[in-house]
């Protein structure tokens, strides 16, 4: 399994080309080969949505995807989520209402959220908690979860 | 204004949220090595070979071992244990002459990339003569080794006349009750990094947590290293629950191969290792009965129960059933009691603490059990409930017995009082007319409440040192390990208040023990309790070293002093000649540092009730909690925002191992559970908004602050709180026997119950 391949793909708008197996998941591509280890891996299954990526604006589980059907796509992870020191008005949302605790699964949520205000800002609670239930958080109960992208959504409105 | 009762914004969220964090899997050294771990695929068997040619042949191979190679590195220890004997159960770091459960490490293999290192872990072959495996806990015992049975020990805690408690009783009251296994099961997976130091020849090992200072003992004596040649490294974790930061093989053998082989080591688990191979918990069977009065007053306890331990017995030794026996009791009376508990080795993943240990059980067996008693003399079950608290009077209150080796002391509370808060707070009343209404109209829902006390704030002791810099930082330097509780911004609001100053300043040091010479750790809701109470009494001591500088630099007397802020100022005197922090330590010889220790033979006691309404959908046998209510009296809340964020987490956890999460394993002993969509977890489709009542009404004088722990305080009654909601939904009290209530297990009783009606 040496046979390795060139990948091309944008990641937070910067160009990058990296040479992996073809069995190397865009996750571990990410965070070894792009340095990117915001990205976290909980289940490499699928499951917890730790790992959880924007690629063309489309949620994924990084864990799920081969790097190489990366090609072509624009990537966002949550290294590319504040400006500089201003942060995003999620992550800003999250640590005003204590939405995080050991923060494993926060960049997870943190860009599951950003699909989901981008693609439905007027989102309301019972269809923010349905789309929020594909990740997994062990240490918050989700309310602050919830709360945090709910005032972010109203933030975002303004 | 105080900082301690305020809820300040975290200061270690922005790593977290910008993807900067340090976690394990993010810690890598040049010429780093990966480790992968070959796990014995039979729950018991004897193990005749371990064929590793072909794995040597690889080409990408550095290494590989066996037990062979590891014979010089003994069993894993007891962290904690008071039980003398436990020896023969300990674990060795790799399988020799058996193997004890699916998952046990039989073989390391060694490479310079992962996904190779997996390629080659697929070589080894493994020859184990299956044998026919230990699964339940309460038969009969059987060998375990030679001379050694699978029972492991038995606790015994009594006090009273039981028999003629039993003998006097009006009636007599038994249960049998089964708690699934289930466990912590952080986000993060465990790892560890060894790297070993050309320049200083000390080995560092990162994705240490918990108990940092007492691993790093524990792997210096078992690699036969000088203490001063290794050091442990806490990064950000990655959620902890009890089970994260115990010694395990893996961590072992990390350290061991950075040493032998020259090179970092890195070993991160996998989902599917860490469900075979972390520390479960909890899986217990119950057989209790209780003796009362007319009233329903419990005159005797009698309890025997049998605790799944696994294949061996891990760093915590008998713990659980050492708490659970001493837990039983809890917030009630009880003239005449008796627990015994055996530790019962069986051929599953082995067992350890997981957040509330004992408590989660011993709630579940207890408020069962009151509910059954008032039931059985149609008396009100709140009704029972006051009739049997321990009074306000009788504080401090003495169990005739000790839990790990302290005695109980239940050091203040009103338990009546808060029973009557809460169920004000609630609207228990219109909860119950609402229930009752809804019922009447056709569906299934119920309430369940219960009572419990927590422990928290385990010693012995805590070191503090707080450092202020020539910059004007201050830098807290503690024992404590942060598993991602809020530690930091705790321990800082704590300083910041003891010194008058600011948060802005203020740097908190954790889980370094390089750092710090001792350190306890974070486990047992201790870390506010512990380190809060030497933080306090090492910035009162640091306040007043900089006072007495400033005074002499200022040429007044320290009395006419204060700190506001990054200054010190003359009190009453605002336009007055002041000094800034950095200026007073530079003033002092370039630092001022204070230090402070803060020793206790006892534990602090908060105390709580949980309160669920749940919803059973007949058709599907779902349970839905629509409501969950938490009362707590925690002292003093240094952070409600983040005591709130605690006892939040702990219940949704807690009704994940009411309703979803256990770890089941076949007749043969092979794990059932062994991916999250097998393990179930909570999402926060299945979670309520938990509605948190918090009580400062019964602050502890054990500590300078008054405060107790609330780690524990979120999932120590939801087990027994929503098994009694669901009795109260189906119009069966005490129908709920066993936990996790699973769709298949509520289909059961709804089965039994249409039959009886029938």
């Amino acid at each position: 399994m040496s046979d390795r391949q060139d990948v091309t793909f944008t990641v937070n708008g910067e160009k990058r080309t990296i040479r992996v197996e073809p069995r190397r998941s865009l996750a571990d591509a990410l965070r070894e080969d792009c340095g990117l280890t915001g990205t976290h891996l909980g289940c490499e299954h699928g499951v917890c949505g730790a790992c959880t990526v924007l690629v063309d604006d489309q949620p994924v589980r990084s864990c799920l995807m081969f790097a190489v059907q990366a090609e072509g796509t624009r990537v966002r992870t949550v290294e590319g989520l504040a400006d500089g020191d201003k942060l995003h008005p999620l992550q800003q949302a999250f640590w005003e209402h204590h939405g995080l605790q050991c923060g494993f699964c926060t960049p997870g949520f943190l860009m599951l959220a950003v699909a989901i205000l981008e693609r439905e800002p007027n989102i309301t609670e019972p269809e923010l908690r349905e789309a929020l239930s594909s990740n997994l958080c062990r240490c918050t109960g989700y309310q602050n979860i919830l709360k945090s992208v709910l005032a972010a959504a109203a933030e975002m409105r303004k | 204004m105080s900082l301690i009762g305020r809820s300040v914004k975290r200061l270690e969220d922005r790593p977290l949220l910008t993807g900067s964090g340090r976690f394990a899997a993010d810690v890598t050294a040049p010429e780093m090595l990966y480790m992968r771990v070959v796990r014995s695929p039979v729950a018991f068997g004897r193990l005749i070979g371990v064929r590793i040619a072909e794995a040597l042949a690889h080409p990408g191979t550095v290494a590989v071992w066996t037990a062979e190679d590891v014979a010089d590195i003994p069993p894993i220890g007891f962290r904690m244990t008071s039980v003398p004997g436990l020896e023969p159960y300990r674990q060795p770091v790799l399988a020799n002459r058996h193997v004890r459960y699916v998952g046990e490490p039989i073989a390391t293999v060694f490479a310079a990339d992962p996904y190779m290192a997996e390629d080659i872990a697929d070589l080894v072959a493994l020859e184990i003569e299956p044998l026919a495996p230990w699964l339940d806990p309460a038969a009969p015992p059987g060998e375990f080794a030679p001379g050694h049975d699978t029972e492991a020990a038995v606790i015994t805690k009594a006090y009273g006349d039981l028999d003629a408690a039993f003998a006097g009783a009006q009636a007599v009251v038994a249960l049998e009750l089964i708690i699934g296994r289930h466990s912590g099961v952080p986000l993060e997976t465990r790892g560890a990094i060894a790297v070993p130091e050309a320049s200083s020849a000390i080995l560092r090992l990162y994705g240490a947590a918990k108990v940092p200072h007492y691993n790093r003992q524990a792997l210096a004596a078992m690699l036969g290293l000088p203490l001063e040649r290794i050091h442990l490294h806490e990064g950000h974790v990655g959620g902890g629950f009890g089970i994260r930061g115990e010694l395990y093989p893996e961590d072992v053998l990390t350290c061991a191969a950075a040493l032998r082989l020259g090179r970092p080591v890195k070993w991160i688990e996998d989902r599917y290792e860490h469900l075979v191979a972390a520390n479960q918990s909890r899986g217990s069977v119950h057989r209790v009965r209780a003796a009362i009065d007319e009233h329903g007053f419990i005159l005797g306890l009698d309890d025997e129960f049998w605790f799944d331990q696994g294949g061996y017995l891990r760093t915590h030794g008998v713990v659980v059933t050492d708490l659970t026996c001493a837990i039983l009791p809890g917030p009630y009376v009880i003239p005449a009691y008796r627990s015994v508990g055996h530790v019962r080795l069986t051929n599953k993943t082995p067992c350890g603490t997981y957040r509330a240990p004992g408590r989660f059980e011993a709630n579940f067996v207890r408020e069962r059990l009151v509910d059954v008693i008032a039931d059985r003399l149609g008396l009100d079950p709140m009704v029972v409930r006051r009739r049997n608290l321990i009074a306000k009077t009788a504080m401090p209150f003495r169990r005739e017995f000790s839990a790990l080796g302290i005695d109980i002391v239940y050091d203040t509370g009103d338990y009546a009082d808060l029973l009557d808060k809460f169920l004000t707070r609630v609207e228990w009343e219109r909860l119950r007319a609402d229930v009752a209404r809804r019922r009447q109209a056709g569906e299934m829902v119920g309430l369940g409440l219960g009572f419990f006390v927590e422990k928290s704030g385990l010693g012995p002791f805590d070191d503090v040192r707080i450092t202020l810099g020539g910059d004007g930082t201050i830098e807290v330097i503690t024992g404590a390990a942060s598993i991602g509780q809020g530690v930091e911004t705790v321990m800082a609001q704590i300083c910041a208040d003891g010194l008058g100053t600011g948060l802005d300043r203020i740097r908190v040091v954790h889980g370094q023990t390089d750092r710090i010479a001792r350190g306890m750790g974070a486990f047992a809701s201790r870390v506010t309790v512990m380190t809060g109470a030497a933080v306090t009494i090492a910035a009162a001591k640091l306040r007043g070293e900089l006072l007495t500088v400033a005074a002499r630099l200022l040429q007044t007397a320290p009395e006419r002093l204060a700190v506001t802020g990054d200054r010190v100022v003359v009190s009453g005197a605002p336009d007055g000649p002041s000094l800034d922090l950095a200026a007073i330590a530079r003033g002092a010889g370039g630092e001022l540092t204070a230090e402070a220790t803060f020793a206790t033979e006892t534990m602090t006691y908060p105390y709580g009730v949980h309160l669920a309404q749940v919803r059973i959908q007949r058709d599907s046998c779902a349970i839905a909690v629509e409501r969950f209510f938490v009362g707590y009296d925690i002292g003093r809340a240094v952070n409600p925002m983040l005591v709130e964020g605690q006892i939040v987490g702990g219940a949704a956890q807690g009704i994940g191992a009411a309703l979803l999460e256990e770890f089941v394993y076949d007749a043969s002993g092979q794990p059932q559970s062994v991916t999250l969509a097998d393990y179930l977890m909570p999402t926060i489709a299945e979670i309520p908004n938990i509605e948190v009542i918090l009580f400062e009404d019964a602050p502890t004088p054990l500590n300078p602050l008054g405060v107790k722990g609330v780690g524990e305080a979120g999932i120590s009654g939801a087990g027994a709180v929503i098994a009694a909601a669901v009795d109260d939904a189906l119009g069966r009290i005490g129908a709920v026997r066993q936990l996790p209530i699973t769709p298949n297990r509520l289909h059961t009783l709804l089965t039994e119950l249409s039959m009886a009606e029938g």
